[in-house]
């Protein structure tokens, strides 16, 4: 074997034992793949094979419908909030916490009374007759819940209409306190141009 | 053992330092001044004995600690059990103490001998607040409390804690916290030894700058976390633990502009006092809301019954600096009047009334839930809608003044002045306007934050151009040079038009969301779902298949997702569920989702697998595209450069300016009393 024929050996053998090495890497990091091969579909999707441990995905889910993607659908859950604690609304929380019950609940009820021919308005009732205001991600405009929607406005109104007022008065003061006139100053001759430059130099030297 | 004792000691210590500082500073005797100093020295060392003592037991899986076995598992990574020291409530509490006690060192050391004469309260004030943390650990929340048995192995790190961004976000939110009580305190110094003159904001300065950018850092790694981790697609969603963050940063930043008026021209003098004990006052209850999970909030991995301490020391707070404050008015009276409505003092005024604005809105709406149950019974919790009919004008109109006040002169402006000055930025705002309307954007917000971005940045680049040159023409230098001392020069200034415009960098990225896509799809292996994006491209996503393995602590469920755009394969997103157990591969908590992102600077793609349809490889997918994001983190990382530029040590001529008072007010200015 020369020296040539010795180094395409080599190569090859190292090439078949990465190509081997990265089939092994994944291999083992694939298990369900490798374990159901045959089931896949590529390229346009047949029956898709089992998982070797579903569990390890959290809880099982349904197919995804066209209604899911619903633009009306999801402005409507994005009225109403998920009660389980995450503080988001209902389409917010059932496409991000997929371990909650109540977002997928909500959802399905939402889906029902549209099927029922209920409007948005209607169906946003229907959550608050059932669950309460605090179902609503935006509280009604009406009671206490006022002072929040417009107390910030309020607070912040008043506050700028004072400080106009404050300003008016404080420059009135100074111009009351400012001297009559002040006399018109010389032109700076070049040595004096020349000076305030020297000394501007050194002050940021 | 050794790190209960440490707090014990430490706690005796910050007494007697409190104590001393408090009797040393009223009676002037120099050995309590010296004790009360030494007081926080010893404190920092007996604090940082008792962190290595809970580091040491994080490490050695110390499961007997009840806080070892809450918040580490045997098979936790290295890198989070270092940061498992502050993942916690007692952890963090620790975390504050020490840290405060650090800084309260370094403002004994490097506080200059001019305005030493407040280093006496300033002891007294930090000794004062860690006694408080320490009473609340020895109290209520032990680090080094022991459990009855000693569990095989610990509950594990919060799979959500479990991130890159959380190992800096909390300590460099906490760093912000923190250290606004030096400021404080020299503020509480100044009111006790009645020398509220312009000398105690020189002593402070560089420490608010500090921690403002520590802040200003925290925020932005907290919404990068909460964009990477949470899954929601988002990185704001005004939590009250992120509202929190954002009311001292509003204040503090009020402060940094309203302080230059104080500096030039002797005004305002009870406002900045008041904003830095508001800003403390705030950090204070910014780690109330976020221990005590008294508002419902998505952190509520760090709620516990510590509340009622914080409550007590809250209220009581408040109650001596109001008093403190109220005494001292007297002594807070203005040493010149603003001359004219059109002038950089009255725009900074106006800026204020922005921030401050925002911050009452933001707090407002918070506490929104105790206030309606207080007066009505019932709780009434105020979402984001709420939160953006307020702050969305307001910050727009923050934005405005943003540009507006580097343009109008102090004291008074002109006509011609006004018209020389604002020329360039109105041109860049309105052209961008008409810009983005010629290419079809029609919504009303976005088009108006991106005139009023141009016009802001216009603002930015006019001051540039014109010191630049300014430089050239006098002291012949070539342009990059003189670009590199200008700001070398003025570090204030030029390091605060920086910080502008990473802020107009974070307000155009903001308007991405407002182009935001997303749709839900259940695919089979070699299905494929498309989305166009805002810019006319077609992305789609085509499902490979679900592969499970395990890692270190955690099971993985992945999803391949093979990426093009227009037919162009641009990659590949593997979004996963997790299953985190412990080293007997029990399940620990429920399945996390770790996102799929790929960044570019025009948007991003944002994948998440939800799960799996009957156990099989058909994976429920959310993809979203995000306009705009990258600019968030950029916006970020400029903001924080422009804060280090700012804070760079020497080169300001504000500095020589500020070290005499404002002596040198103009003649104009005559002195008045009696404001």
């Amino acid at each position: 074997m020369n020296r040539r024929s010795f180094v395409l050996t080599a190569a090859g053998a190292a090439g078949a034992a990465l190509a081997l090495d990265r089939t092994a890497l994944l291999g083992a990091q694939t298990p369900a793949r490798a374990a159901q091969a045959p089931a896949d579909s590529l390229p346009d999707g047949g029956a898709a094979g089992q998982l070797a441990d579903p569990d390890r995905a959290g809880r099982p889910l349904e197919p995804i419908t066209a209604k899911d993607n619903d633009a009306w659908i999801q402005g409507i859950e994005k009225r109403l909030q998920c009660t389980c604690g995450c503080g988001l609304d209902v389409y917010t929380c059932r496409t991000t916490d997929f371990s909650c019950t109540y977002s997928p609940a909500y959802h399905r009820q939402v889906l029902a009374l549209a099927a029922a021919g209920m409007n948005a308005d209607e169906i946003v009732a229907e959550f608050v007759s059932e669950y309460g205001e605090s179902i609503l991600m935006s509280p009604p405009r009406r009671g206490f819940a006022l002072v929040g929607y417009y107390g910030p406005w309020l607070a912040v109104g008043l506050a700028a209409v004072g400080l106009v007022l404050a300003l008016r008065r404080w420059s009135g003061r100074a111009a009351r306190t400012a001297p009559a006139s002040t006399p018109a100053l010389p032109a700076p001759t070049s040595d004096e141009l020349e000076l305030v430059r020297r000394e501007l130099q050194r002050f940021e030297s | 053992m050794l790190g209960e004792f440490a707090l014990w000691i430490a706690l005796l210590i910050g007494i007697w330092g409190a104590a001393a500082g408090f009797t040393g500073g009223r009676t002037g005797r120099a050995d309590l001044q010296r004790s009360a100093r030494n007081a926080v020295f010893a404190l920092a060392v007996t604090l940082l004995i008792a962190v290595f003592a809970l580091e040491w037991l994080l490490f050695a899986r110390d499961f007997n600690v009840q806080y070892v076995a809450a918040e580490t598992s045997r098979n936790l990574p290295i890198f989070y059990t270092w940061s498992a020291l502050y993942a916690g409530q007692q952890g963090s509490l620790l975390f504050w103490a020490t840290v405060l006690s650090i800084f309260g060192s370094l403002a004994m050391l490097l506080t200059a001998p001019r305005h030493r004469v407040y280093l006496p309260y300033v002891s007294a004030v930090v000794c004062l607040v860690a006694i408080f943390f320490l009473t609340v650990m020895l109290g209520a929340a032990n680090p080094f409390a022991r459990l009855p048995y000693t569990p095989p192995d610990g509950n594990g790190m919060n799979p959500q804690l479990q991130n890159p961004g959380m190992v800096f976000h909390p300590p460099m939110l906490y760093l912000g916290y923190i250290s606004i009580t030096i400021p404080f305190a020299f503020a509480v110094a100044a009111l006790l030894s009645r020398r509220l003159d312009v000398d105690w904001l020189v002593a402070i300065r560089k420490w608010t700058i500090l921690s403002w950018l520590f802040l200003s850092i925290g925020i932005c790694l907290g919404m990068w976390w909460a964009y990477v981790e949470l899954g929601w697609g988002g990185y704001w969603a005004w939590d009250p633990v992120e509202n929190a963050s954002f009311l001292p940063w509003l204040v503090m930043t009020a402060f940094l502009h309203s302080v230059m008026i104080q500096e030039k021209r002797g005004m305002l003098k009870k406002w900045n006092l008041g904003l830095i004990l508001a800003a403390w006052v705030l950090s204070i209850f910014g780690t109330f809301i976020t221990r005590s999970g008294v508002i419902q909030s998505v952190h509520s991995f760090t709620q516990s019954p510590v509340g009622s301490y914080f409550s007590v020391f809250l209220i009581g707070s408040v109650i001596l600096l109001t008093i403190l404050y109220v005494t001292r008015l007297p002594l807070l009276r203005t040493e010149a009047y603003l001359e004219s409505l059109v002038s950089r003092e009255a725009t900074f005024l106006f800026n204020n009334l922005m921030l401050v604005g925002i911050a009452v809105t933001v707090f407002t709406l918070t506490v929104f839930p105790i206030l309606s149950e207080a007066f009505t019974g019932n709780k009434i919790q105020m979402k984001p809608p709420a939160f953006d009919l307020v702050n969305v004008p307001l910050g727009l109109a923050l934005l405005a003044l943003t540009g507006i006040g580097p343009l109008i002169a102090w004291r008074r402006a002109s006509i011609p002045n006004l018209k020389r000055q604002f020329a360039v930025p109105v041109a860049a705002g309105v052209l961008a306007a008409a810009g983005v309307l010629l290419l079809g954007m029609r919504q009303v917000w976005p088009v108006i934050t991106i005139s009023l971005a141009s016009f802001v940045l216009g603002t930015v680049a006019q001051e540039f151009v014109r010191g630049v040159r300014a430089r050239h023409r006098q002291y012949g230098e070539i342009y990059p040079l003189a670009f590199f001392r200008l700001i070398a020069r003025n570090r204030r200034r030029y390091g605060g038009y920086v910080v502008h415009t990473g802020i107009v960098m974070l307000f155009v990225a903001f308007t991405g969301m407002a182009f935001k896509i997303e749709t839900e799809a259940s695919l089979k292996p070699g299905q494929s779902v498309s989305l166009r994006s805002p810019y006319g491209w077609t992305y789609t996503f085509k499902h490979l298949g679900v592969s499970q393995y395990d890692a270190l602590n955690r099971q993985v469920t992945a999803g391949t997702v093979i990426v093009s755009r227009d037919g162009k394969t641009v990659g590949t997103m593997v979004p996963e569920k997790r299953q985190h157990v412990d080293s007997f591969g029990r399940p620990t908590f429920e399945p996390s989702t770790a996102v799929a992102i790929r960044s570019d600077l025009e948007e991003d793609l944002y994948v998440v697998l939800g799960g799996v349809v009957g156990g099989t490889e058909t994976a429920v997918y959310r993809f979203t595209i995000n306009p705009l994001v990258w600019w968030v983190w950029y916006g970020g990382l400029v903001v924080a450069l422009g804060g280090v530029i700012v804070m760079w040590p020497g080169g300001t001529v504000g500095s020589n300016r500020v070290a005499t008072g404002y002596a040198a007010k103009l003649a104009a200015e005559t002195k008045v009393t009696g404001a």
